[in-house]
């Protein structure tokens, strides 16, 4: 090996512990870049092959009942391919093992062949066979979430009536790759199935012979996807249309493309926080080594070796921090990605998700860092590669001094001089200085992130079990019903209290803009389930008008005192001017609130209620469960202990693992930037330490001049680190809320407290193990050499 | 470039390596000035052995900087063979130290990362037609020591490593700045003894900077330096060897 590359090799070696920690900073950034990514590649490419493969349909439509002869108008539309219409119906499953109430979605597939859009990928078993009775193939989850085997019958009630099906396979489909029940936002897969049933069976079975309710298609390619939709919405009004919509507003297809959404935004920023530290203290590092190196850089010039071999020389220790990095990182982030790829499997499901890397990821990955590492030392490098031979032999000038800030405005008296060595050095690199705040501070901010979406998420369970939604079941009726019905619910035995509720569903147009609702009415002196604002206080329902969420305010561009137009997609389908009241700022995304009785009115259909929520007494809702599925109006009940406990299950099962990543990232930067901090600190002012020794310091003494510099430092980063948390926070949740769930920014005081320690604990160790050094000083040695 | 033109003068019949013309050096510090050196007119003649006397400041070191291609003058001209060392490019003088000369300096320069032979590796893997590190390190004698890193030497062993390490490429002159100006009497005998070595075994012009006038003895001519000008140059009529001179 040349003489040259041994010196580079026992340079970065004698410097092990400074360039270690850059490398984990940039392993960590390559890590987390390339993780995330993988995981978008491998979801995007299965996304894509799933879709493809089981021809999954673009525009969606349900209504009421439109009979068989108008999927031919429906055909005929100009830029329509293929057209599917089928039954869908949702039921009341009866699961004997669980607890809580579970509901299915009955999908029809066209007897004996498979369909033409949406096509199942059997995984196991077959399809029911054409004629036979009662048979179903379930979705794959649901089979394994309950350890159900093929020729397992399971209990629905379909229409009022009981029916015992029995699953001859499993299968997983392009349009419940997420499956959730209708309303929720996290799957449950033991209490919710999709179950695909033969169409002449599902048809006879809710009186939808010669009739569909459910229709989806592809379009032509260059066919106006908003065209097609205007036209089949002309087609299915008369039959009780609620509005034809394209995929990307499908349930899972929106879900998974949040996700992705949320991957690629996760993927690219946080990793460039951690590259932009790398190359930070690349720079605070490299600058230090040149300047111990001036007098061998001096002779290597002077004995013939280029400026452009002096440069290609330090460029390249700084190349070899970043592949390690790259390297280290790249492995790193395979794991982590494929680990990731399984958390995701278990929640959108695809029939093969096989991990990928594609290779321009963690080339990306490196190139970038390598960029930044290079932007950030450049001047290092040039400068080193330009340092006039005969002046790298001189040592280098004592650097300026003056008094600071502090003692010019007369506080020096209060100053010891060591003190005043620490402020008078803080402020004479101001620059360095600032920026190791900075690094820290980023640190702060990366643990608050973290740990502050725990406490959204739980702030929002809290808020949503306890405050807004008191009720313990939610009963959806199977078709609105009047008052009545109230009191039947009410008379179960276990129930204390039911109050009325009545989903409208309705397309909100103001201007060009619209929006798809289900206008929720709600009584005015509701005690179970109320609208509550972002300080959670409920928001009084105005006996007139509409109140619409601020998103879906937002997204009509309507102000309060506008009127809006509603059209009824349910009903006499009525079409009404009505007043938007106000606009409020809650957790929900698209809302709509109307008073129940205003809503009626709109409706006219007198004192109806579509739904209802239930109090109960707590001791045994099992026992309640059973009642409400025995009777023929109850379509759905949502248990809400069922709903929470399952987002807390997967709260801890998720959040947690990504939370104690987030720690070991930020514990790492915090680590790296005081630990280098602390060496060019000691590197640059031992001979001065060594010095006061000489005159008599104790190394306590010399100790609080180097470490409460950086102790400074370490306090000045915690409240900036907060604030760029606050603000990382705000830039993530605008990724994550949307038309469907709004989250509020909940910071708590324990999440601060955390991130403030934790990097002030890492902050200590890493001063701590500089110190060592510090006591171990050769006096002698130090005031020999030159410098 | 091999094929220098000779320059010859009246009183010596001996090729000129080195010439010098009203040679300036003005450093700026800041607001101040600093006149190194203030019209420097010198030869120096192929093979002998110069020392460049004179206190510290007198500018010793600037000129030989600037004879070595490390520094450039502010104004005058600085020719080595057909070199116009006053008009060359950064990329060329470059060339010129890699090709022709070996610096040997006072705190010797070492890379402390590097073993003895490695230290010298340095040089001889950028050089035309080198010498083995080995023969180089034998040659200063520290053929024992070839595997040990700067840090297990002593100063004169270090220093001696740095001839080995100037000479290894067979340059055509040696520039050494105070080489003993860190040593010992004892270990400062053993490194000139190196350098007078190289100097009639090599036949490599030697330039020796000190402001040790003891050392003057073992030079064929002495070129004393005050202010930035040469006050006045000795002939010497023999020369001393190093363990005959006392300091």
């Amino acid at each position: 090996m040349r003489a040259i590359n041994l010196k580079l090799l026992r340079d970065l070696w004698h410097m092990k512990g400074q360039a270690l920690a850059i490398v984990m900073i940039i392993a960590s950034g390559v890590a987390l870049c390339v993780t995330q990514l993988s995981a978008l590649e491998t979801l995007r490419h299965e996304r894509t092959s799933f879709y493809t493969e089981q021809r999954f349909a673009q525009v969606f439509a349900n209504c009421v009942r439109a009979p068989a002869h108008t999927v031919q108008d429906i055909r005929s539309i100009p830029g329509v391919d293929v057209v599917e219409a089928r039954v869908t119906l949702e039921v009341m499953l009866d699961l004997p093992l669980l607890r809580e109430p579970a509901t299915g979605r009955l999908v029809s597939i066209p007897d004996g062949r498979h369909s033409a859009l949406n096509d199942l990928d059997i995984r196991k078993g077959r399809m029911p066979e054409p004629g036979a009775s009662g048979e179903v193939v379930v979705i794959e989850m649901f089979a394994n979430a309950n350890g159900y085997k093929l020729g397992d019958t399971v209990d629905a009630v379909i229409n009022g009536r009981r029916r015992s099906l029995r699953m001859v396979g499993f299968a997983l489909s392009p349009e419940f790759v997420y499956s959730i029940p209708a309303g929720e936002m996290m799957p449950d897969d033991r209490r919710y199935a999709v179950m695909w049933m033969n169409q002449t069976e599902l048809a006879a079975a809710c009186d939808m012979v010669g009739a569909y309710n459910d229709v989806t298609l592809t379009l032509l390619p260059g066919a106006s996807e908003r065209e097609v939709i205007a036209r089949v919405d002309d087609i299915l009004r008369p039959y009780g249309g609620l509005g034809a919509y394209p995929r990307k507003d499908q349930v899972s297809d929106w879900f998974l493309n949040n996700e992705l959404t949320q991957l690629e935004t996760f993927g690219v920023f946080i990793p460039l926080i951690f590259i932009g530290v790398a190359a930070f203290l690349l720079n605070v590092v490299l600058s230090r080594v040149i300047a111990t190196q001036r007098d061998q850089v001096a002779a290597l010039k002077a004995f013939g070796y280029s400026n452009l071999q002096v440069g290609l020389h330090f460029a390249q220790l700084v190349g070899v921090i970043i592949l390690l990095g790259g390297i280290i990182g790249t492995l790193l982030g395979w794991w982590l990605g494929w680990l990731l790829v399984g958390i995701y499997g278990e929640y959108y499901h695809f029939p093969k998700l096989v991990y990928l890397m594609p290779p321009w990821v963690p080339v990306a990955a490196v190139l970038i860092t390598a960029v930044a590492g290079y932007a950030g030392t450049f001047g290092s490098v040039r400068r080193a590669a330009a340092l006039p031979p005969a002046e790298a032999m001189r040592p280098e000038a004592p650097p300026n001094y003056r008094a600071t800030i502090v003692e010019r405005i007369g506080l020096q008296r209060w100053l010891s001089q060591p003190t005043r060595m620490i402020l008078r050095n803080l402020e004479r690199k101001p620059f360095k200085s600032a920026l190791t705040v900075v690094g820290l501070a980023l640190a702060v901010s990366i643990l608050v992130m973290g740990t502050a979406f725990m406490d959204i998420f739980l702030h929002v369970i809290e808020v949503q079990s306890n405050v807004m939604h008191r009720e313990h079941l939610t009963v959806t009726l199977s078709y609105p019903r009047s008052r009545a019905a109230l009191h039947e619910l009410e008379s179960i035995p276990g129930v204390v209290y039911a109050e009325p509720t009545r989903a409208v569903p309705a397309t909100l147009r103001f201007r060009h803009r619209y929006r798809r609702v289900a206008i929720q009415g709600i009584e005015a002196d509701a005690q179970l389930s109320r609208v509550l604002n972002t300080d959670l206080e409920p928001i009084p329902m105005p006996q007139q008008g509409i109140l619409l969420s601020r998103v879906l305010g937002d997204a009509l561009e309507i102000r309060a005192g506008d009127e809006l137009t509603v059209e009824v997609l349910e009903g006499a389908r009525p079409v009404r001017r009505i007043a938007v009241v106000a606009l409020v700022d809650d957790f929900m995304g698209v809302a709509a609130y109307m008073d129940i009785h205003a809503l009626n009115q709109l409706m006219q259909e007198g004192d109806v209620i579509s739904g209802a929520n239930l109090l109960t007494d707590g001791r045994d809702e099992r026992a309640i469960n059973d009642e409400l599925r025995r009777r023929p109006m109850v379509g759905a009940v949502a248990s809400k202990a069922a709903i929470i406990g399952n987002l807390k299950k997967v709260i801890e099962e998720n959040l947690m693992v990504s939370l104690s990543i987030n720690i070991l990232f930020a514990v790492i930067i915090a680590f790296g930037v005081i630990y280098n901090a602390a060496r060019v600190s000691l590197s640059e002012r031992a001979r001065e330490l060594a010095s006061l020794r000489v005159l008599g310091l104790t190394r306590g003494e010399i100790s609080y001049i180097l470490l409460g510099e950086l102790a400074i430092l370490t306090i000045a980063a915690v409240p900036l680190g907060f604030l760029l948390g606050d603000l990382l926070v705000g830039v993530m949740l605008t990724t994550l809320n949307s038309e469907v769930m709004r989250f509020p920014k909940v910071i708590s005081d324990t999440t601060y407290a955390l991130a403030a320690s934790a990097v002030i604990v890492s902050a200590t160790i890493s001063g701590l193990l500089v110190r060592r050094r510090l006591d171990t000083l050769d006096l002698v040695e130090v005031l020999k050499s030159r410098e | 470039m091999e094929e220098e033109q000779v320059y010859v003068l009246a009183d010596d019949t001996r090729a000129v390596v080195f010439e010098a013309r009203g040679v300036t050096k003005v450093y700026h510090m800041g607001e101040v000035e600093v006149h190194a050196l203030r019209g420097v007119d010198l030869q120096l003649y192929e093979g002998e052995f110069v020392v460049l006397l004179g206190p510290s400041g007198s500018g010793k070191s600037t000129l030989l900087n600037i004879l070595g291609g490390l520094d450039t003058p502010s104004s005058g001209e600085v020719h080595y063979r057909d070199h116009d060392l006053s008009a060359a490019s950064e990329r060329e003088l470059t060339e010129y130290r890699r090709n022709h000369v070996g610096f040997i300096f006072q705190f010797y320069n070492l890379i402390p990362s590097l073993t003895a032979r490695e230290n010298v590796a340095l040089v001889t893997e950028i050089a035309k037609d080198p010498m083995t590190p080995e023969e180089a390190l034998a040659m200063v004698d520290l053929a024992d020591r070839m595997d040990h890193f700067p840090s297990q030497l002593s100063g004169g062993q270090q220093q001696r490593v740095a001839v080995a390490r100037a000479v290894a490429k067979r340059p055509e002159v040696l520039l050494c700045d105070e080489p003993t100006g860190a040593l010992d009497i004892t270990t400062g005998i053993k490194v000139l003894e190196a350098l007078e070595r190289v100097n009639v075994e090599l036949g490599t012009t030697t330039a020796v900077i000190t402001h040790n006038a003891a050392i003057a003895a073992m030079a064929n001519r002495v070129i004393h330096i005050a202010d930035g000008r040469i006050a006045r140059i000795d002939t010497n009529a023999g020369r001393k060897k190093p363990g005959e001179l006392e300091w």
